[in-house]
């Protein structure tokens, strides 16, 4: 396949950048997106040229490192899968591919698709999790939980942290990550103790870090890698006012 | 630094762990916060053992390249963690598991590390349960177990295919709450060059801020390496495209002796390579044997779509040739017989390099709806991939490199050669032997990072109370970063012309091919000359757009890529060396008459510990014996 | 305390059961104006009156205004919020599949405030004297306002942005309260949708009515 790439360049955090266009003449439909990327930097390398800088990591979908926003679509027009594992014969040969990084406030961009996503840790780190010291912990089988709701809290659970539900959404809210983490710990016995601590100190951190509010649009939910559902936002709605 | 002194502690087998615990020296609580210990890895190790050592008041500075914690590659674990919890009244127990890891490590492992990952096992499920993490559940509320890995009991934990996940992100969630405790100080995007030795101690580290280019340097009494595998040295394997050897590397530059490096475990079941650009294989988790059958034409090169071929055109070969486990044979046996097909010229696809593994009888037995509930998500993944579904035809599979069982030699405490330097996870050789158990992996990382170092440092730290804040202006910081400033000057001024990947990926062809499934003593003496050409060209046309003092991820990998090739060296030679097959090391010499491994316990029940000599100079063999006092050695057979 | 009253949640939470409280009282206003329908004012005049003079009703007349008041301010404040958390937006513009209307919930919100001033100009300012007419006759005041095209135009076009409006606010309120579940909330996006249509097109057809056929 010939395809065209628009891809967003810009040297630094600082630097102004703008879209550079690529030519790429011999792309197989059987090579992943990012392997089409590593082509193009390979061939970008020999003419002495700076490679596009991407993040990205295991290659098969599940650390959450990579994330671009592809013909308007984060991780790419195909669902429930991420940037790694798009594959090319989803496009077609002549194709125009627009190659954009994250856009929010809260995720600068620090070389060309490169964002900062410290923003996730830093919600995490103010409640995302348990205090439980090891060593400490009852036999596993005293806590007992209902299938029902330990499936439903693995559901919410799986999330990558890979910002794609941010970079969707058009108010760059950061909801459906944050209701994820809420709403299984919520779920959980184990969770419940510290309950509104964490519910409260997760909300503020992510309001004070810039992130825009929830309009129920369901970009986020459409375009998650992982298909976490919108009903972790009503349960975090809930978990937010149960804790005043 | 001539005898390796393991440090087992007197006592019967099942007492050594807490006679252990119960006689090492602690640090007082207002001592603790004094002390600093760096770690390095974030993954189940490393941030188990960053929370665990925070928990206890320790002052911890946690290093990882990726940009978040939650990113290391413990992450894309599937199957599950096991633990000695017999919750299925099936006769398991600590010595079952015990036992099933020493036999499935082909005996080159230590009983005593191996006694205790298996003991600290329970207390992990425990510890990971009291986290959050959601293992699956019965309905009834308990946690329910799988069997995996072909052993006779169940006993394996797991979030369905995403059990590393789970777990990964449970320990992240304890190292967060450190970071804001206080306790911990957490320095993404750092990459570790080298290690810093004052007085023969591990002291500190100089790191390189990926963001910045800022050459970094790092103090503290301890300095613990959790820096996972180095399968990637294949160019294509399982591991996350940016997993290295390099801080391990280093260290073993600075004194730390590198063991077993050619026990690397190849996983049979994963999707082949598709194009020239691959950049890894994924994994297709090893329970799909459970139902599939493998398969090959009959006929050489026969091209026909899989399902048009008839029934007595198909050669089920694991079934033929091993009747009795048939499709469900150990890993290492799996990719060899998958191997010997192909090269004898059966392989499939356009490749050659592939086999079938068909669910086609499976579908018509259970139908399809219990096939779909089994591997639902597995057929779903294979089909975004290749975009062949599975229900129809034949998946198609081939074995890929996946876990090193070889590492960082450690004693019972888990220190390196070099006192004050850790190893723990898949950085270190400790618990696998020769091949790695299935879902042995996470419970030994978790195990060795939450239950086992924070134990043992203790007994090293406790000496260290005297020692001040160490001061990162002294000389040997100094040098230690003249030295790393001077590798990377030298990398980026070679000013060739191809990029790091690409001889990445031609080492890691050599490897595959010489000292990949198979090796033979011709084959890995051609691939030493094949290293060595590779890796001049590598220093003379090597190309690094940009400089180093800013983000520069052509340098990263080059500076990894570098590392490799030494590694590469010592992997070749530590194969060489073991006139022997055992577990996921098969030399063709070696092997009985039916071509099974032949093991030499006579002359190499050892642990191969190979000791830097300096720049060119060859490596210096110290064997560790290995005492089996409480099993006996045994030939595996899976007829 | 400001901490629990103005985060992004609470915000929310706030402009929903404003909006919820909104959502009651078209129902109302649209019973009443069913009334123009009749050949004599004196229904319609009655209800008007009794609507402006009842004490309960004036109770609630504030509550509605102070309603109206808080989803306003709220809704431009979270939307300030929400075009600064994106300073820098995509050329590609967004293909995600969503809630269409959601995307428009401010323009549809700023059209169908711009009407509510023109309505309160045509009565509520009436009736304080502000503007000339007669306060007593509201119902021939609507009978010539709707014969007036124009009118009709702007009218007909406000209530379909407004059930625009509806259609998204309605079912979106509810996932804000949390009030989901597995069974309801399918009722309530079907509840959502018939309201959606129901309260403008009952406006509409009113208005279509007295233009057309009266």
């Amino acid at each position: 396949m010939k395809l065209t790439l628009k891809i967003w360049r810009q040297k630094n955090a600082k630097a102004k950048g703008n879209f550079e266009t690529y030519k790429m003449d011999n792309v197989s439909p059987r090579m992943a997106f990012l392997e089409m990327l590593d082509a193009l930097n390979k061939m970008l390398v020999e003419e002495d040229k700076d490679p596009v800088g991407f993040d990205h990591d295991c290659r098969e979908g599940i650390c959450g490192s990579c994330g671009m926003y592809i013909n308007g679509h984060p991780h790419g027009p195909v669902p429930a899968i991420t940037t790694c594992s798009l594959s090319m014969r989803y496009f077609k040969d002549g194709d125009t591919i627009w190659v954009e990084p994250w856009r929010a406030k809260p995720f600068p961009v620090i070389k060309d698709l490169i964002v900062d996503r410290s923003a996730f840790d830093k919600i995490q780190i103010a409640g995302g999790f348990i205090s439980v010291n090891t060593g400490a912990a009852p036999e596993a089988n005293s806590i007992l939980v209902q299938k029902k709701k330990s499936d439903d809290a693995f559901d919410s659970a799986i999330c990558i942290g890979c910002g794609a539900c941010v970079a969707a959404c058009k108010n760059a809210s950061a909801m459906l990550f944050v209701s994820a983490k809420i709403s299984q710990f919520a779920l959980l016995p184990q969770g419940r103790i510290e309950a509104k601590d964490r519910v409260r100190a997760m909300v503020e951190k992510m309001d004070n870090l810039g992130f825009g509010n929830c309009s129920n649009t369901g970009a986020c939910e459409a375009e998650c890698p992982k298909q976490i559902k919108l009903t972790n936002i009503a349960r975090l709605n809930r978990e937010f006012y149960k804790a005043f | 630094m001539g005898k390796l002194i393991s440090k087992i502690p007197e006592g019967p087998l099942a007492m050594k762990w807490t006679n252990y615990k119960a006689s090492v020296k602690l640090v007082n609580p207002a001592n603790k916060k004094k002390l600093e210990i760096i770690v390095i890895g974030t993954g189940l190790s490393g941030a188990g053992a960053s929370s665990a050592l925070g928990e206890l008041g320790y002052s911890v500075k946690t290093f990882c390249y990726q940009d978040s914690p939650r990113r290391a590659h413990s992450v894309a674990a599937q199957g599950g963690i096991n633990a000695a919890k017999n919750y299925q009244n099936d006769g398991d127990s600590i010595y079952r598991l015990f036992y099933d890891m020493i036999k499935g490590g082909d005996f080159r492992a230590r009983e005593a590390n191996v006694y205790r990952a298996a003991e600290v096992s329970n207390q992990v499920i425990d510890h990971y349960t009291a986290l959050g993490v959601p293992f699956a559940r019965d309905y009834g509320g308990t946690l329910d177990t799988r069997s995996f890995g072909g052993v006779q009991v169940s006993r394996t934990f797991y979030s369905k295919g995403q059990t590393g996940q789970q777990c990964l992100l449970g320990v992240y969630s304890s190292l967060n709450r450190q970071i804001k405790n206080g306790n911990v100080k957490m320095y993404p995007r750092r990459e570790m060059l080298d290690l810093v030795l004052i007085e023969g101690k591990a002291r500190g580290i100089i790191a390189r801020n990926l963001l910045t280019g800022a050459i970094e340097r790092h103090a503290a009494h301890a300095v613990v390496l959790a820096t996972g595998g180095y399968g990637t040295i294949y160019f294509l394997s399982t591991l996350a495209v940016n997993s290295n050897a390099s801080a391990a590397w280093k260290a073993h530059k600075r004194g730390a002796f590198f063991a077993n490096p050619s026990f690397i475990q190849i996983h049979p079941t994963c999707v082949p390579q598709l194009n020239e650009f691959q950049a890894k294989l994924t994994l297709m988790s090893e329970s799909l044997r459970n139902d599939g059958r493998v398969w090959v034409p009959k006929t050489k090169g026969d091209t026909r779509p899989a399902n048009t071929i008839p029934e007595e055109e198909r050669d089920y070969y694991l079934e033929r040739k091993y009747p009795a486990f048939g499709n469900l044979v150990p890993r290492d046996v799996a990719s060899r017989a998958a191997k010997e097909r192909c090269d004898a010229g059966y392989g499939i696809g356009e490749t050659g390099l592939a086999v079938n593994l068909d669910f086609r009888d499976s579908i018509k037995k259970q139908g399809k709806e219990v096939i779909e509930n089994k591997y639902g998500n597995l057929f779903d993944m294979y089909k975004t991939i290749t975009g062949i579904d599975s229900y129809e035809e034949p998946m198609r599979i081939y074995p890929a490199g996946h876990y090193t069982m070889g590492g960082l030699w450690v004693d019972y405490e888990l220190m390196t050669t070099i006192p004050g330097l850790y190893a723990i996870g898949e950085s270190n050789f400790s618990d696998h032997g020769a091949n790695r158990l299935g879902a042995a992996s996470l419970m030994q990382t978790s195990g060795d990072g939450y239950f086992i170092l924070p134990n043992t440092i203790n007994n090293y730290l406790a000496e260290e109370i005297r020692v001040p804040k160490i001061s990162t202006d002294k000389p040997e910081f100094i040098e230690t970063e003249k030295a790393v400033i001077e590798r990377i000057n030298k990398l980026i001024s070679i000013k060739g012309k191809h990029n790091a990947s690409s001889f990445h990926k031609r080492l890691g062809k050599i490897m595959w091919d010489y000292c990949g499934m198979v090796r033979n003593e011709e084959g890995l003496k051609k691939a030493l000359t094949l290293i060595k050409e590779v890796k001049d060209e590598f220093w003379s046309d090597l190309n690094i757009p940009g400089d180093s003092s800013d983000l520069n991820q052509e340098l990263e990998k080059a500076g990894r890529v570098s590392d490799y090739f030494e590694l590469a060296e010592l992997l070749v030679t530590d194969a060489l060396n073991r006139n022997e097959s055992c577990g996921a090391h098969f030399r063709e010499e070696y092997q009985t008459p039916d071509g099974e491994a032949l093991r030499n316990d006579e002359e190499f029940a050892f642990v191969a510990a190979w000791e830097y000599a300096g720049e060119g100079k060859p490596h210096i063999l110290h064997k560790e014996e290995l005492n089996f006092e409480n099993v006996e050695m045994k030939v595996r057979s899976y007829k | 305390m400001s901490k629990v009253l103005f985060s992004s949640i609470s915000k929310k939470f706030t402009m929903a059961l404003a909006g919820l409280f909104l959502l009651t009282f078209l129902p109302i206003h649209l019973t009443i104006n069913l009334m123009l329908l009749k050949t004599e004012p004196g229904p319609f005049n009655t209800a008007a009156h009794f609507m402006a003079t009842f004490p309960l009703i004036k109770i609630m007349e504030v509550v509605l205004f102070g309603a109206i008041l808080i989803h306003i301010i709220y809704g431009i404040w979270l939307q300030i919020q929400n075009w600064l958390s994106r300073p820098v937006g995509y050329v590609s513009s967004n293909k995600s599949e969503v809630s269409f209307f959601s995307k428009f919930m401010i323009w549809t919100g700023a059209i169908v405030f711009t009407f509510l001033v023109l309505h309160f100009f045509n009565f509520f300012f009436i009736k304080l004297g502000i503007v000339k007419g007669n306060p007593e006759d509201f119902y021939s005041l609507a009978h010539n306002l709707f014969k007036i095209p124009a009118y009709d135009f702007i009218y007909l076009g406000c209530f379909t942005l407004l059930g625009f409006h509806l259609f998204h606010a309605f079912s979106s309120a509810f996932q804000t309260l949390g009030l989901n579940h597995r069974l309801w909330t399918p009722v309530v996006k079907v509840v959502a949708l018939v309201y959606a249509i129901i309260i403008p097109a009952g406006f509409a057809f009113i208005s279509i009515t007295l233009w057309l056929f009266r």
